[in-house]
């Protein structure tokens, strides 16, 4: 087990001055996600543009590596349409849990969390915001109720 | 249960080396470091008495209880049944008639919630119960308040993790029908004032139901000097088996309970038309219990006190003033309940380090300690922290383990500055 495979430079720096972190108001959806193990709690609220992510932000308390995790999604999202999103989920929940996933090129930053799954408690905490990225994405996906 | 200056001073030492040797599973090391199992309040490990205790009812006598003529049925309920008077023993309980064998302390409290609370209580009446307590002696409360329009009261606590004994006593009435207590805070370590609080829930005509699981390892609980109504404990805080725990409660009480699970064992005579029920304790057990588990708990107290209650608490004592002073050297460090009077446990969390990375690198090192909420969320919530660390001591611990948790949180700080 090594510890610098798990917290690289880049989680660090993200864990310390996350990015994109606040609120979007007013937004078109969001989501709160919540990961009661360990008690880390956060919401991801998005602009929405067609089926293009326009902007992104999240907000909430968690370990570094959910907190770098959360804040390095925002950077790769921002600007993608939801297919894009979508395929980027796949390849990082390979990254995360297949032990013999190469991060590819095209993961960028993102591949500096292929250290979490020699640590498969952590797991949880890297997903849970990608999780709720999803949830806020398929709320938005769902028909609106007027009554 | 203080343990005083003079106490600790009086104690007869424990042989830490020799009791080591008693836990085959403190020589085995994680991740490439000696195993440093600083987690015992979550579950303690088993001394050989208790393995073997098991071991040798599982080739020697195991058969169903209560059931057969035959000599190994015959065999295990007197195992079973033999386990009960020690565990009688143990809390100095009255009678056997006391001792319910239940799956630990959560199903303990659930039995009074469901068999004593729920059928005796409507609107107007309260339960109050602490905030210290862990989820196990709140969620069965708010299920009976959910299902009889009772009120759930919660006695505050202080900043130093106490419950506030004014606002405790001033919150009973005539109304307080339970009080529902823990003897030591499991997130905290905190050694709550039971014996004030029994005395006083009984001045006003309520019934207390005590939550043991943390204190039972810690020191020598006597129910009738206690006065408690009823006790509930976990085998596996106590160097036992896991999957099971006793519920004490007073005679008078338990006979005027309806049984709360029905089957086997907790009847007389059943026909389509109508069951009468077994005496107490059985009334209680419906099912097959869990024999293993029983002997496993028996032997357990015999080692226990073979080492000396007094004993592991004086010790235990010493490594938390220890480690508390250890750990306060340490930049960053805040310990997270700070009552004078507290049992093996150390909650802390470090600056700018989440709790749940403090767990990754410590684990790293060989050290295990607990980190989350441990089941108290609301503890958190008073302190505005989402979880801290924690790291608990047993009749095993000592200092060089002490030492190596402060360099793994020396190296923590490292990692993340």
């Amino acid at each position: 087990m090594d510890l610098k495979e798990l917290y690289r430079d880049v989680i660090l720096d993200h864990n310390k001055r996350p990015r994109n972190f606040g609120r979007i108001e007013p937004c078109d959806t969001h989501a709160e996600g919540h990961n009661p193990l360990c008690g880390d709690r956060l919401t991801v609220w998005l602009r929405l543009k067609d089926d293009r992510i326009e902007d992104v932000r999240f907000e909430g308390k968690g370990c570094a590596i959910s907190t770098a995790s959360a804040s390095l999604m925002t950077e790769a999202v921002k600007g993608k349409d939801i297919p894009a999103v979508q395929s980027l989920y796949g390849r990082i929940h390979s990254l995360l849990t297949q032990q013999d996933a190469v991060p590819d090129a095209s993961l960028g930053k993102l591949a500096a969390l292929s250290g979490v799954r020699e640590f498969p408690a952590r797991v949880k905490c890297a997903s849970l915001c990608w999780h709720t990225l999803n949830a806020a994405l398929e709320r938005s996906a769902a028909p609106v109720s007027t009554e | 249960m203080a343990v005083t200056a003079s106490r600790i001073a009086s104690a007869p030492a424990l042989d830490v080396e020799r009791v080591r040797r008693d836990f085959p599973i403190l020589e085995r090391s994680v991740n490439g470091r000696p195993l440093v199992y600083l987690d015992s309040a979550a579950s303690a490990q088993r001394p050989l008495p208790v393995l073997r205790a098991v071991e040798y009812y599982e080739t020697h006598t195991h058969a169903n209880v209560h059931r057969g003529v035959h000599a190994l049925s015959q065999a295990a309920t007197e195992a079973y049944e033999g386990a009960r008077e020690r565990v009688r023993r143990f809390i100095n309980a009255q009678s056997t008639r006391e001792i319910i064998f239940v799956r630990g302390t959560t199903e303990g409290i659930n039995l009074v919630a469901q068999a004593y609370a729920r059928p005796r209580l409507g609107p107007g009446d309260e339960i109050l119960i602490t905030g210290l307590e862990h989820h196990a002696n709140i969620v069965p409360w708010q299920m009976v308040r959910d299902q009889t329009g009772c009120t759930l009261k919660v006695a505050p606590i202080n900043r130093r993790g106490e419950v506030e004994l004014d606002r405790f006593l001033s919150l009973l009435s005539p109304r307080t029908r339970v009080v529902a207590i823990a003897h030591v805070s499991n997130a905290l370590g905190t050694i709550l004032p039971v014996k004030r609080m029994i005395d006083a829930a009984h001045a006003h005509g309520a019934v207390v139901l005590v939550d043991g699981a943390q204190a039972i390892p810690h020191s020598s609980v006597d129910v009738r000097a206690l006065g408690c109504d009823f006790y509930a404990f976990s085998g596996h805080k106590l160097y036992g088996p896991t999957g099971i725990g006793v519920l004490y409660g007073r005679e008078e009480l338990l006979a005027t309970m309806p049984p709360w699970q029905g089957g086997g064992d907790m009847i007389r005579t059943v026909s389509f038309e109508e069951t009468t029920y077994n005496e107490l304790p059985w009334k209680f057990e419906a099912g097959t219990p869990n024999i293993s588990g029983v002997v496993g708990l028996a032997a357990a107290m015999d080692y226990v006190e073979s080492l000396g209650l007094e004993a592991i608490a004086a010790h235990e004592q010493r490594l938390l003033e220890h480690a508390t002073r250890e750990l306060e050297r340490i930049p960053g460090i805040e310990i997270i309940g700070t009552a004078p009077h507290k049992a093996a446990v150390l909650s802390f969390t470090m600056q700018g380090v989440h709790p749940h990375d403090l767990g990754t690198i410590l684990d790293a090192e060989g050290v295990a300690v607990r980190t989350g909420h441990h089941c108290a969320m609301p503890v958190m919530t008073f302190f505005d922290i989402p979880a801290t660390a924690r790291a608990s001591f047993g009749c095993y611990s000592t200092e060089a383990e002490v030492a190596s948790l402060a360099a793994a949180l020396r190296k923590a700080r490292e990692v993340f500055t």
